[in-house]
């Protein structure tokens, strides 16, 4: 593809992308809705549609798809840290919970 | 600006592409980030607002697990009366809606703008502000019901007393974003009308989509991780 440091994509790819955002959306919101279960199940559904979403606005309206890959490393590396950051974190939390538990009992 | 976006291209056309041209980018003492300097800032301050709204969802997955007391059941907090029935989340699925229009609205008014289409590409614009106008009215409602039923950033009648502090902090957060980003908006269709990117070329119209899209991506985890888990 040619690079003109400008973004011209048909208006066919916008309009897609946004019917699955939709798409996406309903069926996170269902399984809420009917109470998926288990629990884990639910979460990982979810999950992966929230980051299917992302992924969608990310690549297709941000044009991250279509920027150079210096650019799009330098944007979608740094963020994986958040993730190291939320397990410790979570690992953490459990631990207070431990602790609470143990010291004031139910 | 035109002739130095013109030579910026046909040097970036001689490039190799994919990894090759990963590693030229990187490679020398020269500039790495082949966009304009206004996109490239608006990609910094999104990254950098990536680890706000990370430390936030963070913040909140540790409060959460440490709760001595049961989290309140998103479901039935954010439920709406509609006639004899209770819809769970009903407001949220509407503004989660809205918000998503108004990202393709903006991807929309995006494309026009590039295509020198001044007309529609205010329109377009007009639209996302007006939807996220709706989306700010909106939350605007649902932190007023939930202060009406006692809800406060330190306690609550249903549960756990983090639930306040995780829900008016991080919904807070993004409706100051969504807020800020109606301004922008507004004030960037204005400029469309007057016909300022007609001689400056229409980039502006995409960092602004840019941050609007980002505001739109935050919501995507918001709406996954604190009202359906």
């Amino acid at each position: 593809m040619e690079y003109t440091g400008e973004q011209h994509h048909s208006i066919k790819v916008y309009l897609v992308v946004w019917g699955l955002l939709f798409l996406l959306s309903a069926m996170s919101y269902l399984v809420d809705y009917f109470e998926v279960r288990p629990k884990e199940l639910a979460w990982f559904l979810i999950t992966a549609f929230a980051l299917l979403k992302a992924g969608l606005i990310v690549s297709y309206f941000m044009h991250v798809r279509f920027e150079r890959l210096s650019l799009v490393y330098a944007i979608l590396l740094p963020p994986l840290f958040i993730l190291a950051l939320t397990a410790f974190v979570m690992a953490e939390g459990g631990y207070v919970f431990d602790v609470r538990e143990f010291f004031f009992g139910k | 600006m035109a002739q130095h976006t013109e030579s910026l291209e046909e040097r970036v056309q001689t490039l190799p592409r994919g990894i090759r041209g990963l590693i030229a980018d990187w490679a020398s003492d020269r500039q790495t980030f082949r966009v304009s300097w206004g996109k490239a800032m608006m990609w910094f301050f999104i990254l950098s607002d990536v680890f706000v709204f990370g430390a936030f969802l963070s913040g909140y997955a540790a409060a959460r697990l440490s709760a001595a007391l049961p989290w309140p059941d998103s479901a039935k907090v954010f439920a709406l009366h509609v006639g004899e029935s209770e819809i769970p989340l009903l407001l949220i699925a509407i503004m989660t809606f809205v918000l998503i229009s108004s990202s393709g609205t903006m991807a929309i008014a995006v494309k026009y703008g590039y295509e020198r289409n001044r007309a529609k590409a205010a329109v377009f614009l007009t639209l996302t502000t007006l939807l996220g106008l709706t989306f700010v009215g909106m939350q605007a409602f649902e932190w007023s019901k939930l202060i009406a039923e006692g809800f406060r950033p330190w306690t609550n009648p249903l549960g756990a007393p983090q639930f306040g502090a995780s829900f008016f902090m991080i919904t807070g957060f993004h409706g100051l974003h969504v807020t800020a980003g109606v301004i922008y908006l507004a004030t960037v269709a204005a400029q469309v009308l007057r016909g300022t990117y007609e001689k400056i070329g229409y980039q502006r119209v995409e960092i602004a989509g840019l941050y609007w899209h980002f505001v739109d991506l935050v919501w995507v985890f918001i709406f996954a991780f604190f009202y359906l888990f």
